[in-house]
């Protein structure tokens, strides 16, 4: 197998492996539109890594790290609606992000690439940072998985119980961040959050504990990054959206096929 | 104005607790203490501040002044006002048990088996109906082996035959557990039978006591009306009256209709 493919494989496979867990989460606490803004951020931090000539995962990990803390900062005040902040942040960013791409000179940088991600071009050294960051992901969610479900179940019981709710939910902020940065590369900003949700979203309908659901969603989204993979060889066609259109697929398989169904009323 | 001194037997007493939110005082120098095996609940109209002195007894709020004593290594038990599992998560009712850290298999059946929801123990949590759901709490908030019980409104959403069950059922797996219990109810009715204490709360310790004492206290009267004390003293099972936002009896027969 020739080491694009390989490279692809083993990229797409370990996030797929850790989006399962992960992407649980996202689906039970609802956090999509917060993975979404993450994701868009994502690109102003591309965009400021160019211009300050720094590592790009490193800058994007920064930035979404810090969209997210001024996202939690602004929903303390208030005064504006959550949806509406996201709305702000997710759009500005990106916007913001393009504009410094524009004035930073660089003619030669690819914004499709970041919108929709180029997995056959990964390098060695991107391979490296996707596969170490989904397995510290994994097992930090491994490790405190009880009390991760615990605190998204209800957080005052979690607290009473002697969970550091706060903590956990920052931490569940901060591996979020990382996988948002380093999943860049292969489906691009426009599609991340669609693997973080829709193999869970999928596996819910099969599920009976959370624990099913979770390891569920990772074989799932496995199989969408192998199936996809091999439909965008087969077809030419861009890899990450090949790899959304087999995990959506699976979604509404699952979604529309009553028998495999028990717990659908 | 109470001023608890602990015993050996105290189990929780709170401080002279203060607290206000923007301009509004909730609570102003209250004093709560609860001993050893006995049933103190806390009534109050709407908006008197009985969930705030319970989240800061929990430790969930702090308060601006005052002080909250626990005894060495007391345990507490806390049975939410209601619990909304999402759909989006499959969990049993055996699995949500376990997310205590408690997963000691005899223990949760044996435990189950006295609040009798056994047959609950693999049905998904969304699917659970009100009042199993309020044992199923129940049954989780005992599962740590606490040494006091906290209850706010455990017969929400639970329907009028339910409700009295619930209460004995309450009072009957604190006695066996052998923890004190501090609850908030509207139920005035169902809870005196049982309790030892009640405080009456209205921002401040309106008055305290034991429930015939309470139910005779001029600030009782006229926080509840002479509907609810004669409700408590002769213990009615009438269901006729329900309060409105200022606490005064009305005679709708909403409240416990559903």
């Amino acid at each position: 197998m020739a080491d694009f493919i390989l490279y692809a494989l083993i990229a797409g496979l370990s996030l797929a492996v850790v989006a399962g867990p992960l992407g649980s989460f996202v689906v039970w606490r609802r956090m999509s539109y917060f993975g979404d803004t993450l994701a868009h951020s994502a690109l102003l931090g591309i965009a400021l890594g160019i211009l300050l000539g720094i590592n790009l995962q490193l800058s994007i990990v920064v930035i979404c790290l810090a969209s997210a803390a001024l996202l939690i900062f602004l929903d303390q005040q208030k005064t504006v609606a959550i949806d509406t902040l996201l709305g702000i942040l997710a759009h500005s960013t990106l916007a913001i992000g393009v504009v410094v791409l524009a004035v930073s000179n660089t003619a030669q940088i690819n914004l499709e690439a970041y919108l929709f991600g180029e997995l056959l071009t990964i390098a060695t050294v991107d391979l490296l940072w996707v596969v170490l960051s989904s397995v510290l992901a994994l097992v930090v969610l491994i490790v405190f998985w009880n009390q991760l479900l615990s605190i998204t179940v209800h957080e005052e019981l979690a607290e009473i119980e002697g969970v550091k709710v706060k903590k956990l939910k920052y931490l569940l902020v901060v591996l979020m961040a990382l996988i948002t940065a380093v999943s860049m590369k292969i489906v691009g900003v426009l599609l991340i959050t669609s693997l973080l949700i829709i193999p869970p979203a999928a596996a819910r309908q099969i599920s009976k504990s959370p624990e099913q659901m979770a390891i569920l969603a990772s074989l799932l989204g496995s199989f969408s990054v192998i199936v996809g993979l091999f439909v965008a060889f087969q077809a030419d066609t861009p890899v990450g959206p090949s790899i959304v259109v087999v995990a959506t697929a699976t979604f509404f398989t699952l979604y529309f096929f009553p028998k495999t169904n028990p717990l659908k009323r | 104005m109470p001023n608890p001194t602990a015993n050996e037997n105290t189990l929780l007493s709170a401080n002279h607790i203060s607290i206000r939110f923007q301009d509004r005082q909730i609570l102003n120098d209250v004093d709560l203490q609860i001993d050893h095996g006995r049933i103190v609940t806390l009534i109050g109209p709407n908006g008197a501040g009985k969930t705030t002195l319970v989240r800061i007894i929990l430790g969930l709020l702090s308060a601006d002044s005052g002080d909250i004593w626990r005894a060495p290594e007391l345990k507490i038990g806390y049975m939410p006002q209601r619990l909304q599992i999402e759909s989006t998560m499959p969990v049993t009712v055996k699995r949500f048990l376990k997310l205590t850290g408690v997963t000691d298999p005899v223990a949760i059946q044996t435990l189950l088996e006295e609040l009798r929801i056994t047959h609950l123990s693999e049905q998904q949590m969304c699917d659970v109906s009100g009042g199993e759901l309020q044992r199923v709490l129940l049954c989780r908030a005992l599962l740590r082996k606490p040494g006091l019980l906290i209850l706010d409104e455990p017969a929400q959403g639970v329907d009028v035959s339910g409700q009295a069950e619930l209460y004995q059922l309450i009072s009957k797996m604190a006695e066996q557990h052998d923890c004190g219990i501090l609850m908030i109810s509207h139920d005035l009715h169902l809870v005196m039978s049982a309790t030892d204490e009640v405080v009456c709360l209205n921002h401040h310790i309106c008055c305290h006591g034991k429930p015939e004492h309470v139910s005779n206290d001029p600030a009782f009267l006229s926080l509840f009306g002479t509907t609810a004390a004669e409700n408590i003293a002769v213990y009615t099972h009438d269901h006729n009256h329900s309060h409105d936002l200022t606490g005064n009896v009305v005679n709708e027969g909403k409240k416990n209709s559903g």
